[in-house]
């Protein structure tokens, strides 16, 4: 059974509707290379592997069943097919691939030592956001793509289709099969990891 | 300040909190610190923060109409070998 809203779409591509398909590559491409992104470090090797997942739908498309939203196969295609170009070019696996030394949210030292009053509450607490121009400056946008681009790949797939793309959890979940828990910590770390490397750039008084 | 919660523990429920991902336990007493503790409030600020300003990335034409054009052309090509 096909979801009622990707009925006419899926018929379309099935009757090799030129309209509809270039209407879906408009839409998702964007978020599909956002996605093999977060695999695949060179820029034109993603942009191969979307080409390749439009390839893999058109093929597959008579075979889809419906068992989960259009969208969430095709991106689910891009995942599958960025992960296996990262594992073929990459000889050695670095050390982010498998989640890294984990860094913890905040610097350790900035709450007070364990054994004093107060242990575990702020020594030096975050500081009020910074005005919103600033947040929107051009820098603090560069600075965040580049935190985002450090994350382990995991991790990096997890906020851009969550908090970039703006999709549901239980859609990323099925998009890159995860498990609920599983996707709330990879997002948990991301999101810890970019604040912690964009903080300067959110409060006031930094940088 | 609560001593029932940490500030270290809080930023560590941080993410699920936004989330409201949290069992009712946990939610109540992060949100018990947080009336409290404007450190913690403003660490939960920065966090939503991040997750606003990284959906304003999704606005970015990455691909741009010329690699949506490369893109279109080779789906024609593969189209037009298949027929």
């Amino acid at each position: 059974m096909i979801p009622a809203r990707d009925e006419a779409l899926v018929a379309a591509l099935r009757a090799g509707d030129r309209d509809v398909l270039a209407r879906l590559v408009r839409g998702w491409s964007n978020g599909m290379l956002r996605l093999a992104a977060a695999y695949v470090d060179d820029r034109a090797a993603a942009e191969e592997v979307v080409q390749d997942a439009w390839i893999a739908v058109l093929e597959g498309i008579d075979r889809f069943q419906g068992r989960a939203a259009l969208r969430t196969w095709v991106f689910r295609i891009v995942a599958n097919l960025a992960r296996r170009r990262a594992a073929r070019e990459r000889r050695t696996v670095p050390l982010s691939a498998l989640g890294g030394a984990d860094e913890p949210p905040v610097e350790p030292e900035r709450f007070v030592a364990a054994g004093r009053a107060l242990a575990g509450h702020w020594a030096d607490p975050p500081r009020a956001l910074t005005a919103e121009e600033r947040l929107l400056a051009a820098e603090t946008r560069a600075r965040l793509l580049e935190a985002i681009r450090d994350l382990p790949p995991g991790q990096r797939a997890v906020i851009t289709l969550r908090d970039v793309d703006g999709w549901s959890a239980e859609d990323v979940c099925a998009t890159l099969e995860l498990t609920r828990a599983n996707q709330r910590v990879l997002l948990h770390r991301a999101r810890s990891s970019v604040r912690r490397a964009l903080a300067p750039y959110l409060e006031e008084g930094g940088r | 300040m609560t001593l029932d919660l940490t500030c270290r523990e809080l930023v560590e429920f941080a993410s699920d909190y936004l989330e409201q991902a949290l069992p009712a336990r946990e939610r109540v007493r992060c949100e018990q610190h947080l009336v409290l503790c404007t450190g913690c409030a403003r660490y939960l600020d920065q966090m939503r923060a991040v997750v606003r300003l990284a959906g304003t990335l999704a606005a970015e034409d990455e691909l741009g109409e010329a690699g949506r054009e490369r893109l279109l052309a080779a789906l024609d090509a593969w189209r037009s070998r298949r027929r």
